[in-house]
This record gives C-alpha cells, structure tokens and sequence, in this order.
C-alpha cells in the first residue's frame, strides 16, 4: 500500500486516496472549436508510460484536495507531491 | 499413557501439565507446550500423511514453518480447518486431527498404488495426460483433477471465529527473534525508538533456544529471556509471539498474522482467533534466520528422515527423541550439536560427514565424547516403507562420483544436514535484488531497495560474535537516524565453538542398477528425474522447470527444496547456480487463513450501514427494508399479510388518490456557494442556468466527458450565491467528486465552495391530490397556494418552532412537494407529518411505491440513467442547450450519437395486460429466430401501473422514436418467459404533466 504525502495534510495512507489519472492531461477550453481527434484523445486517449508518471490523486476520505503525484510507475517510487494549481516541471 | 519417546528432564514443556489429544481418532498425551508433531513424536507416532502424487507415507521432516510434510485437518471448537502445519500447532486439551491425502486410512492407503505406478506420472503428467478429447475435460478430466488436488478439506460451514485488522506506526519493525532481532531491538529501544519486534514461534530467542554458545556468561536461552523480560516493560517496545510477518509491500507497509488463539481449545468471546497487522515502519531489520537444507539421496522421503536441526529442536526444547538409534548424515559442523545433544541424552549416533576430515572444536568435542564419526560417507538410500529401518551407506570418493562398499546399517532416524539457506523471502519481496554467496552455496540480499536491512544467518552470517556485533550497531544507528538520541549499548561477550567448511555436496549419486527416487520436493513429489526429465523436454528457465515440475510451490513453497532443486538445474546445465537464478519470492511467506484477510468486514460489517432519522419510526410500523447503496431504505410498509406486490400497490394507489409521505433523506444534497456558482452550474448541467431566480427549483441533467449522462437532480437557488443541489442515492459521492475535480483543476478561477450536507438535511416527499392541504396544516403561516408556491417553487417556512425548507417538486407525477428539516428534527417532522396527514388519509409509501410512481409517469432513474445512455436516448435531450458550452457537450456531435435508429426510451405493455415482464428482458421482433437471435433493446424497469391496473415497464430500444405503436417479444432466458408486447409512450400516465403544476 503507497505511502502518499498529501501536501495538505502530511503522510497517509494509500487507501485515504482514489486515483484520478494523467495530471496532464489539459481539458479544451469552453466554447473552443475543436477537431474530433483532438477531443477524442482528450476524452479517451492515455499513455501507460513505464517509469514516471505526473497522475493526479484524490484525499477523498481526507481533505477532499485533488492533488499531483509523481510517481514511478514500476517501482511506485513517489518523487515528489503537489498541490493542485502548482506548476511541475 | 506411555511416551516412550520422551527424554526424563531436558526440554521446556510443562511437564506438570498433561494434556490429552486425538490422532487418527486415537487418544494420546503430551504436556503443555508441545506442538501436535513433538506430542505425536514423543508417542512413537512418525506416519502422519501421505504425498500429494505418489501417496507415499509422510512423518515429520522440519519443526517449524519449513515444514512440507506434516500437513493435518484440525478439528477444534466444533470447526475444522485443512493445511494445518502439525510443527506449528500447539497441543491444547482435547485437540483432534486427522490425517490428509490418505484413504481409507493413512495406514493402509488406496491412492499408494500411484507409487507404483509412478513410471506412469512423470514430470508434466496432467499436461500430458488430460488434453483430449477436448470435450472431456468438464466432465471427466477437470472434476477428477479436483478430486485429487489439496490436502484436506475447506469446511462448508461458515467460519464463526472473529478475525481483526489492526494498524500501526513503528520506527523499526524487526522480524524474528533470534540472535540478530533481539540484538537490533535491544540497541534500538534503548535508544528510544518505538520498535514492534515479531516472532514466528511461541518462545522467543530462535537458535539461542537450542545452540550451545554463552554470551555474557549466560547461556544464549538466559540472555535472549532477560532480554525479552527487558523489552516488554519498556513503553516504547511492543514484542509479539506467535506473529508472522509474511509480507513486504510498497513504502515499507509490511503485514503481520499474529494467531491469537489457535493455541487455546476456543476463543474467548470478543477475542479474535487471528489478527492482521498492517505495520507502516520507518525501517525495517530481517532477522528471519535460516533453513537447514537437506542432502538428496534415495527414498529420502521416508518417515524417519528429519532435518538435523529439527532433532536437536525437539530434543532441546521438547524433551523428544525422534528416534533411539539415529544416523546423522552430514556436510557440515553444525549437524555435531544434534549428535553431541544425543550423545548426552545417551543414545549413540552414527555421524556420516560427506567430507574427507576436519578436525574443529566442535568435532573434536564430539570424539571426546566417543561418538562413532566416518568421513567420506554418505547415506546411500533409507530402507523401510513406513518408517527408516535401516539404511545403505557407502564411502565415497573424493570427486563425489563413485560409492565403494555399500553395506546396510541398522537406525530408525536420519539427521541430515546439507548447511543452511538464508531465509530472504521478505527482503526479496521489497523489491531488492539478491545475490549468490559461494562461501555459502545459496543467496543473499543484495543492496535493499526499500528501508530494509538483512541481519544474521538470514544475510548468511552464521557465527554470533558477528551477528551480535553487526546487530547492536545497526539497531544503534538506524534508531540514531530516527530519534537522533546516542545512547549506545555495550556488545556482548560471546563464546562459542568455531566451525570448519561445509563441503559443497549436497546429492548422493545413485549406484549402479540402482533406482531409488531421490526427491528434492517433499510436499510435490518431485524427485531428481522430474527435473531431468523436464530439462530434457526443453524446459529451460527455472520459472518453467518450477510450473511445469511444481517443484517449489505448494503451501511450503519450497522452503526446504528450492535450492537444492537450483543446483541440479545448473549442474545438468553446466551452469553456476547464480546463471539458473531463482524463481520470485512472493507473499506471503506462509499460508493465511481467508478470515484473517476478510477481517471483521464480513455479513453486515462488508460495508457501513447509513440510517436515516426517521429509521426507528419505520422500523416500530413494519417497515421492510432494502439496501439502497449503503443506506437502509424502507421498501414497503407491511399490512396484515401483504407481501411486496400487495403492499406497495395499495400504498402508490394511495398516492394517486389520496397522499403519500416518502423518506427521502438518502438523497445526495450538496451546498454550491460562491459568486460564481450560477456560471459553475450552467457548466455543469446541459440545461441553462444562469436566469435562474432566487427561490426556483430545476431539474438538471449532467453529463460526463464522453456524453453519457452521469446524474440527474433538482437544484435550488437558495439566494443570491447559494445553491442546493440534490444528487441521486447512488451517485452522490462520484458527484461530489466530480465537482471537486472541475473546481480544482479545470476551472480555478470559479469563486465557488461545494460540501455536503447530505447528512444535515432530513427528507420527506409528500405526494398526491391531498398534499396541499396537508402542508397547509402543517405550515398554517406560510402560503402554499398554487400562486405563493408554483410548480418549482421554494420557500423556508416553519414547522411547529422547527425551520424547514419547502420545495415544491415531484418524483412521483403528483402534485408533491418535498419538506426538508435539520437531520435532529427528522423525526419530529415525520411524527407530525404522520398525526395530521391522518384527516387526508396518508400512508407512508416505499421504494417500491417510488418506483411504481416514476416507471408509469416515465420518469429515468438509475436503471435507465445506466452509464451508457445519453440524453437523447432517456428522453432528456429537451434538456440539453444548443446555445452554451458544458461537460461532455463536444461528445454529442460524435456520428454514433446522432444515427437516425438511435435507441430511446419507450413504454411496453404486454399484449395479454396481466403478465409482468422481467427487468432485463430482450426486445426481439421474432421470439423463434435463429441464434443469436438480434436484440433490439432492454427492459429497463417494469412495474405494476396502478393508474391503469395492469403491467407497465419501460425500455431503451433501438428506433424508439419510431417504434410506437408496434408490436415485440420481451424474452427472458432466465426467467424462461416470452411475453408479446406492445411498444408505447413512456408516459403512460399524465402525458401532458398537468398534475404537478395543479
């Protein structure tokens, strides 16, 4: 079981926490005109990248943060946590 | 009772309790603090099962968890359980076991003819075997593989034990007690770090219970007690017997089984017969030990053959001899303890050293005493079929090749000793790499991955001063690193007897013309044949050798095989052992009972049960309950002998007729606040939002990212900046969630806060021609005319001094209105609802009434808003805005959405009127067409329509749009039924929804 440090509220564990998927993953802007595939791969398409991974992470039974983890995805090193609206990399 | 077997004084069972158990049905004795297999040794009982292939007769090979033979079915408490390690179990009065594997008898046993027949069950034999016909297999193959699998039998009652989770934190979780473990928690505690030290077996020390060194002048058995003695009385330490730590997981989480009360004939009450631990540990030390390994030579199975170690075990701490005229068979200086302990104890060993002379302390010691040592002997192969009567032993020749002079001598026990193999199970489930130590022949750790450290023998050190010495200091320092405190320990003075080499010998060759079975696994019956034979076949990896030999797996797991099954890979290869590699350790170390897992979330505790305040009033009027998620909701209120279809009837005919009051509490509520929370919801919903007034209702349709709708609800403008929106039972968390996620991530800039206040707001529904007039009396100060409180009107008024919220909305098609008070007053509001509804003729209705309600008005609930329909498909499509942007509207343009025969949401009725569809029923044009006969839609929910008093259900169906009118077969393959249809509006009742606006 993953040992998360949520920067809100320090270390916890895993089952506190839902996955959410790539955190890079960007939503279109409203209103935009866009092309089918580009929604599409908004929608659908992810990578299952082997190594590190930035995936966003949930304190559902937490603080109720939506939160970024880097995460090795074979070794489940955990690099590094951020909160929402901070910018990695 | 005699144990003839039983030595006078040494060992540490409490001879001044006798205890009384049953074997094969038969009574024996034994003392406290004997396991099953000391007890049944010390009574001369050495049959105790048979092998899993050949059937061979099985005694007792090991004296702890290595164990591969000695599996019993126990029988304690009324209950029984298989696959119990009869080295393991402890004796408690009147415990009763039996043999496994064996029938009729472990004596007299049919299955025996497959050793006979074993020519016939070679490596591979049921892939072999069992691959055609094809059709065979479910019928004959497959159950009689069944039939022959395991040892014993799963019990088919319900397992009335209690079982418990338990979570901690530790800064040093130290695995074993032996020499290293007591040594790294001593250092560690003294230096003031919170430490959980576990062990395995019910006496804590591990090899200081039975070697003979001294350290500070005490005897390793003294000096590991004082010590124990010490750590429990200090608040910083917990120390746990009986606790097997059997897995290593990420972020060192690792997993303890601590069998509380296998020892004891029952459980008390409240106390649990077993315990997982889930341990969160800042560091770790694997003080796990090490497992004597055996030498392979022929029928090495027999009863009889034990491992070295295992007999000192059972002399030392049992007071048992596993027989009165051993041999002990050796590479190595170790196995002269277990010599020298018979030596005392006055019976005569024969000691076969495979090696040519060594002259140590230990050996000297052992001529000093006079016992009978011949170098460059082997055991050749034991004799007897039941239990070693003798055996064949040889010289034999310095490269190891060739046997001279055979000649057979007369013994009722081998000890064998091929050196030891560190137990690095848990630090290769860390993650860590091992690597192969040729001092040693057998793995080590190699450089930890997680925050572990490998102390002692289980890291291949086998002399204590340099156990203890490496112990003391890294128990220093790891708790150093963590509680920065500097109080170090003095090490130890340590005597002990030096050893020589071991010899790398570790299989005796077969003589010529000889064919005896040299096995390698003991629990599987793989013998060295097996494995040439799968090499041979082309297997090459040592992953495939394993799987398709089964050496290794099983409930040992190879413990006491897999190395020696590693050198003849690699000796038939031409390899070195480290090129063969070895198969992945995984957890866990030893089986786990199912309990032990489930934990206590078993029956009514799998989940949490949610009540609402109005529980106790339904459960005093005959309520009958059903799980709506978690909640517990009333289904029907139960009247003399109605049954559900009764019952729920009368109370939604009420409905139509009179007024109904429904608990709706479990609905999801969640409060939207924030200046920006009206443009929040227009994003958020596929209907528009944003000319929402103060004081209105509306129902709201959101959808996911791909276009499916997620959810349903009415929202309600509470004032300016506050909104109150309802979510269904089943999806009020995802919402919640959902929300946070766009609020969160996607759209920061939205000033907006959601939280919910599910659980603060108590729920009632008042439905019916009548319901005016009963809110009028409930709320005499509040206008609740068709004009003060329209159609999706709200107003906050006062109930009786109690403050409510009044929302004229309807599920059910009536007029209706929904009342909501703090959760305290649920109860007060439902009393008063119940007292003066009773001038207008109300009844409480179920989730039963509910449904029938929405289904015959052609309302969607969950069964249609499914997670694969999208809003045209339910009807909703009115609700979606052509003019604004929103979650998962780009999805609507996708070609598949917008097919001219897109499904759609229907009514059905049977042709007959009288027979009631089954939910899941397939729409088919042609009940009698050929298979797979094309479906056209689903029912999606199907009730009994009060307002016109036959069946009704509703459909998604292919065309729907255009199918009104026509006519189909509802068929249900589960229910045998084929009912002819015909398909109609939804809304079958109230088409033009007059009656909600009345």
């Amino acid at each position: 079981m993953l040992y998360i440090k949520c920067p809100h509220c320090g270390l916890r564990s895993q089952n506190e926490f839902a996955y959410g998927g790539d955190a890079s993953v960007k939503r279109p802007e409203l209103n935009k005109e866009i092309s089918d595939q580009e929604w599409d791969e908004f929608v659908y398409l992810r990578k299952s990248p082997r190594g590190k991974h930035l995936e966003l992470w949930h304190h559902v039974s937490g603080c109720r943060q939506w939160i970024k983890v880097l995460r090795d995805t074979s070794t489940h090193e955990i690099f590094n946590t951020y909160k929402s609206e901070e910018k990695v990399g | 009772m005699l144990q003839n077997y039983r030595l006078d004084k040494i060992g540490l069972v409490n001879r001044e309790k006798q205890l009384s158990f049953k074997f094969n049905g038969k009574k024996y004795f034994g003392y406290e603090g004997d396991t099953l297999a000391s007890a049944l040794i010390a009574n001369g009982v050495h049959l105790v099962g048979r092998s899993f292939k050949y059937h061979r007769p099985r005694g007792f090979f090991g004296a702890g968890v290595d164990e591969p033979y000695a599996i019993v079915q126990l029988y304690r408490n009324g209950e029984t359980e298989p696959n119990v390690r009869a080295t393991e179990q402890e004796l408690f009065e009147g415990l009763e076991a039996k043999s496994v594997n064996c029938w009729p008898s472990v004596n007299f046993d049919i299955g025996a003819i497959n050793n006979f027949l074993n020519i016939f069950l070679p490596a591979g034999f049921y892939y072999k075997t069992f691959m055609w016909p094809r059709s065979f297999w479910y019928r004959i193959y497959e159950p009689f593989i069944r039939k022959a699998a395991g040892f014993g039998v799963a019990s088919k009652e319900h397992d009335k034990e209690r079982y418990e989770h338990k979570y901690e934190y530790c800064d040093l979780l130290i695995a074993g007690s032996g020499p290293s473990g007591l040594a790294s928690a001593y250092a560690a505690a003294k230096n003031g770090a919170r430490v959980i030290l576990a062990e395995d077996k019910p006496r804590f020390g591990g090899s200081l219970l039975t070697s003979d060194v001294s350290i500070n002048n005490q005897s390793g058995k003294e000096w590991a007690d004082n010590i124990i003695t010490e750590l429990k009385g200090m608040t910083n330490v917990t120390v746990k017997n009986r606790a097997q730590i059997f897995g290593y997981y990420d972020h060192n989480m690792l997993v303890m089984s601590e069998r509380v009360t296998d020892h004891l004939p029952k459980s008390e009450e409240f106390t649990p017969k077993q315990r997982l631990w889930y341990i969160r540990a800042k560091q770790v030390v694997i003080s796990s030990g090490s497992i004597e390994r055996p030498i392979v030579f022929g029928n090495n199975d027999t009863p009889g053959v034990v491992l070295a170690s295992a007999a000192k075990e059972y002399m030392k701490i049992y007071g048992v001899l596993v027989g009165k005229k051993p041999v002990v068979f050796t590479n190595n200086d170790s196995a002269y303890e277990t010599a020298i302990e018979f030596k005392k104890n006055k019976i005569n060993p024969i000691v076969l050293d495979s090696r040519q002379d060594s002259n140590s302390e230990i050996i000297k010691e052992a001529k000093s005493l006079g016992i009978d040592i011949k170098f460059s002997h082997v055991v050749v192969a034991a004799k007897g079929y039941k239990k070693v009567k003798s055996c064949d032993i040889a010289e034999i020749s310095e490269d190891k090749q060739n046997l001279n002079q055979i000649k057979n001598i007369e013994c009722d026990c081998i000890c064998v000793s091929g050196f030891w193999t560190p137990t690095i199970h848990l630090a290769s489930q860390s993650g860590g790499k091992t690597k192969f130590k040729e001092e040693i022949d057998a793995f080590v750790p190699d450089k930890s991955k997680q925050k572990e450290v490998t102390l002692g023998s289980a890291n291949g050190v086998f002399t204590l001063e340099e156990t203890l010495k490496t112990s003391f200091d890294k128990g220093f320092e790891l708790s150093k690193s963590i509680t920065n405190n500097n109080n170090s320990q003095q090490i130890p003075k340590v005597s002990e007897k030096k050893h020589s080499k071991h010899d790398k010998f570790w299989c005796v060759p077969l003589p010529k013309g000889k064919k005896y079975k040299r096995f390698l696994d003991f629990q599987n019956d793989v013998a060295v044949s097996d494995i040439e034979l799968a090499i041979r076949e082309g297997y090459r990896s040592i992953e495939h050798v394993k799987r398709y030999t089964t050496l290794g797996m099983a409930t040992d797991q190879g413990k006491t095989s897999n190395l020696n099954g590693l050198q003849l890979v690699s000796n038939i290869e031409n390899k070195v052992v480290p090129a063969v590699g070895h198969t992945t350790f995984r957890p866990p170390y030893t089986p786990i009972s199912i309990g032990a897992i489930v934990g206590r979330e078993i029956g009514k505790h799998s989940k949490p049960t949610r009540k609402s305040p109005m529980h106790n009033w339904h459960e005093k009027n005959n309520a009958v309950f059903v799980d709506a998620g978690v909640w517990l909701r009333p289904r029907y209120y139960k009247r003399g002998n109605e049954g559900l279809f009764e019952a729920s009837k009368r109370e939604a005919e009420n409905v139509r007729k009179n007024v109904g009051v429904c608990d709706v509490t479990t609905l999801g509520k969640i409060d939207v606040k924030g200046p920006d929370a009206a443009e929040f919801l227009n994003r958020v919903y596929t209907n528009a939002w944003l000319k929402l007034p103060v004081g209105k209702a509306r129902y709201g349709v959101m959808l996911r990212e791909d276009g499916i709708v997620m959810d349903d609800g009415t929202t309600t403008r509470i004032s300016e900046n506050h909104y109150h929106m309802t979510t269904t039972t089943a999806q009020a968390a995802n919402v919640l969630s959902h929300l946070e996620y766009y609020l969160q991530l996607v759209w920061p800039e939205l000033d907006v806060n959601v939280v919910s206040t599910t659980e603060q707001w108590a729920g009632a529904a008042i439905a019916g021609p009548k319901s005016r007039d009963l809110l009028q009396k409930l709320f005499p100060d509040t206008d609740v005319s068709n004009e003060g409180l329209p159609f999706m009107g709200f107003v906050e008024a006062n109930l009786f001094g109690v403050n409510a919220r009044i929302f004229r909305i309807s599920f059910s098609g009536e007029l209706a209105y929904e009342v909501n008070v703090e959760s305290d007053n649920g109860n007060f509001m439902w009393e008063k609802i119940i007292e003066i509804g009773k001038d207008f003729d109300l009844q409480p209705y179920g989730t039963e009434a509910l449904s029938t309600l929405r289904i015959e008005m052609g309302h969607v609930a969950g069964s249609e808003l499914d997670g694969r329909t999208i809003p045209y498909d339910t009807g909703l499509d009115g609700l979606v805005s052509k003019k604004k942007d929103f979650i998962g509207k780009r999805s609507l343009l996708k070609k598949a959405y917008n097919e001219k025969d897109r499904q759609r949401l229907v009514g059905v009725v049977p042709l007959d009127k009288k027979t009631s569809i089954p939910e899941g029923s397939h729409l088919v044009k042609d009940p009698k067409g050929k298979l797979p006969n094309p479906k056209l839609g689903h029912i999606s929910a199907s009730c009994w329509s009060v307002e016109h008093n036959n069946p009704f259900s509703l459909a998604i169906l292919k065309d729907g749009k255009n199918m009104i009118g026509s006519k189909l077969y509802a068929m249900s393959p589960l229910k045998n039924k084929t009912i002819a249809v015909e398909i109609v509006s939804s809304h079958y009742v109230d088409p033009k929804g007059e009656r909600v606006r009345s």
